[in-house]
Formats: C-alpha cells, sequence, structure tokens
C-alpha cells in the first residue's frame, strides 16, 4: 500500500483515505489486527498523533473496531465494507464526470470513450 | 517529600512557556515580545526564514542565551542546571569536537547527561554501520550529522529542541533523519525542529509557529491549517514569507 500526501487536505483525512481504500481492496483483511499507532507512523512517515486522529475517524465509521482484550482490528461487516466500495466507487465516478464536463463531453461522448479504451484493453489481454 | 512535590509539577506544567519573550542584541531586536505554550506529545515545527529568530529562541530555551526582557519555564521551572537536564539540544553548527572518535563521542554524552540512554545510541548507530572507530571528521558530512541526532535523541529528555536538523543533507539521510524522529516519538515529550524546507518535513509535525522578523505570525495544528486554508504549510508559508 501507497501513503501519499498531496493536496491541501487535512494529513489524516489523506491516512484514512488510503486506509479504506485498503480495506475495501481487501488489502486489509476483514476481521484481521491492525498494526500499532506507531508502526503505521513509521510506515507512512507521519506524525503519530496524525496517524491516531485517522484510525479514529476510521473506528468512527466503523471501519476499525477496537476490542479490549485483542486490540484494534479491521471490522467483520462485510456489508459495511460493500457500501464503502460502493461510495468510493461513485466518488471517483462523480470525479472522472466532473473532469470530463471540464474538457466539453457530453454522457455520449464518454459512454464512446469508455467503450473504446476497454475494447482496446480486452483486445490487448 | 520535596522531590515527590517537585517531580508532580514537573509532569503537570506545559512543558514550554514563554511570555513577552524579547531578545536584544546591540542593535538589532532578534525576538519582540513572544509567546508560546507548547504541550507534551508533540512534534511542532518552528518555521521562518533565514534570520527570524529561530535560532535565538531555541538557544534561549537550551540556556545558552539569557533573554533581554519576559519570562521562559521549561516543565514549569525557569531556565537553570535543572531545566538544562530535561533539554536536549541539537545546534544548527556542531559543538562537538571532530578529532573524537564516534564511541568516544558515545562515551562523553554518557558521562555528561545522566539521562543517555548509550544502549538505544549504540543500537542506532549498529543500524547505520557506523565504525565508531572512525573520527567525526573522517566520516561524510551527512553521516556527521546522523551521529549528531542520533547522540540528542537518545536522551530520554523533555523537550528536544532540533535546530535544522535536515539543512544541508541528501534526501535519503533526510528520510532517516524524519524516520528517527518519529520512532522516537514520546507522549510524555515534545520535540521542536526548526527549519525553512517545510515540505519535506510537514507531515511529521503536529504543529507549526511561523516566526517573522522576531514575531509569530501563526501557531496552529498542521491540520487546523490545511482545514482552514485548503493548502498545505508549504504553500502557506511561500504566501506568508514572500519575498
Amino acid at each position: 500500500m501507497k501513503w501519499e500526501i498531496n493536496d491541501g487536505s487535512p494529513i489524516y483525512i489523506q491516512l484514512a483515505e488510503t486506509i479504506k481504500l485498503a480495506i475495501v481492496s481487501g488489502e486489509w483483511k476483514s476481521g484481521e489486527k491492525v498494526k500499532s499507532v506507531r508502526d503505521l507512523a513509521i510506515e507512512a512517515e507521519v506524525n503519530p498523533n496524525t496517524m491516531q486522529k485517522a484510525l479514529a475517524l476510521l473506528e468512527q465509521q466503523g471501519l476499525l473496531i477496537t476490542n479490549r482484550t485483542i486490540g484494534r482490528e479491521v471490522t467483520d461487516d462485510t456489508k459495511l465494507i460493500a457500501t464503502t466500495r460502493k461510495t468510493f466507487a461513485t466518488t471517483n465516478i462523480e470525479v472522472f464526470l466532473s473532469k470530463m464536463e471540464i474538457l466539453g463531453y457530453d454522457t455520449n461522448k464518454i459512454r464512446i470513450g469508455l467503450e473504446e479504451i476497454i475494447e482496446e484493453e480486452n483486445t490487448n489481454e | 517529600m520535596n522531590e515527590m512535590m517537585q517531580n508532580i509539577d514537573i509532569n503537570n506544567a506545559p512543558l514550554l512557556k514563554v511570555e513577552k519573550l524579547t531578545k536584544i542584541y546591540t542593535h538589532f531586536e532578534a525576538l519582540s515580545s513572544i509567546d508560546l505554550t507548547f504541550e507534551k506529545g508533540k512534534i511542532i515545527g518552528l518555521l521562518g526564514p533565514n534570520g527570524s529568530g529561530k535560532t535565538t529562541l531555541m538557544k534561549i530555551i537550551a540556556g545558552l542565551l539569557t533573554p533581554t526582557y519576559g519570562s521562559i519555564q521549561v516543565c514549569g521551572m525557569s531556565i537553570s542546571k535543572e531545566t538544562k537536564a530535561l533539554v536536549s539540544y541539537l545546534p544548527d553548527k556542531s559543538y562537538l569536537n571532530d578529532y573524537m572518535k564516534v564511541y568516544e563521542l558515545v562515551q562523553f554524552f554518557q558521562d555528561f547527561y545522566a539521562d543517555f540512554d548509550r544502549a538505544r545510541a549504540e543500537q542506532m548507530l549498529g543500524n547505520l554501520h557506523i565504525d565508531q572507530n572512525q573520527k567525526l571528521k573522517h566520516l561524510s558530512k551527512g553521516t556527521q550529522e546522523k551521529v549528531q541526532l542520533i547522540l540528542v535523541m537518545s536522551r530520554n529528555a523533555r523537550l528536544y529542541v532540533l535546530d535544522e536538523p535536515i539543512g544541508g543533507v541528501d534526501p535519503a539521510s533526510r528520510d532517516y533523519i524524519l524516520d528517527t524522529i518519529i520512532k522516537n516519538y514520546n507522549p510524555e515529550s515534545t520535540v521542536i525542529i526548526s527549519t525553512h524546507l517545510i515540505s519535506d518535513i510537514e507531515k511529521v509535525l503536529d504543529q507549526v509557529v511561523f516566526i517573522k522578523y522576531g514575531k509569530i505570525v501563526l501557531n496552529d495544528d498542521v491540520d487546523n491549517i490545511r482545514e482552514e486554508h485548503n493548502q498545505s504549510i508549504d504553500a502557506l508559508f511561500r504566501e506568508v514569507f514572500k519575498c
């Protein structure tokens, strides 16, 4: 997983997004134990308090669960993970659509463009 | 009993409290009535262009300069040998004798500071494959800076004051230095780092203080600033300090 801090939005939100992506893509498996704040902070090269804040946000959203005996783990609520994946996809599509709009593409042009690229990729495979 | 009372105070007082702190050199006001309070468990960036007063402030915290006016307290105590025992200071220019060998420097720190953790220092030196029989002056500039940082970070201090720890080192060394600072993070202590290389360091910081012509122009949490201005600290810095 790649930790990247780029734009001007708060760092803890960017970290939370990276982890969220790891959860919905299955890189962080449902029910699996999460590394310590310290180790994650070292891995991402960020302030441990900022990493703590990112994890707290994901706990609020229910994607991470803190268990008093086991510690922090990824939720085993697969339904929640599926909904999160769906939201993630929708957001990305919306971003894509608004960019295409700036380029002057209407829905028809976008559809044709998409089909062309998908077809190309299929023949390459 | 007395000692216990003092310990309680040390633990509860802010790590650093500065009020109306002013430093006037013969014809120049380096710091103008600065107020600051730093709590424990933070990594704080002291950011400003050259000549803004960063080094002066750090030297006052370390007890190497006395302020002209104002007050400064470390863990609730005025600057004294007691506060010097709690402050681990990395100066912008080396004060170590560079003809000394690395193991002699380690011994020097152990003799000098009761809170020095020799095992931690030796482990970090070992991780970098630094030969302790080498004289400091025979090491590359980047390695010299790493050795000094390792010595300073191997003290179990309450306040680490690092003056330009990443200035003039290559990107790999810079990553190592930032890594070392994160790895040594302790919720009971605070690290103050001065720098003008902000983009490299901002994700390591909790809080930043912008200092300009000896005055504080901004003092806030990194993510508060990003939330409020919707830009990175680096971008905001360029705006505030535009020439």
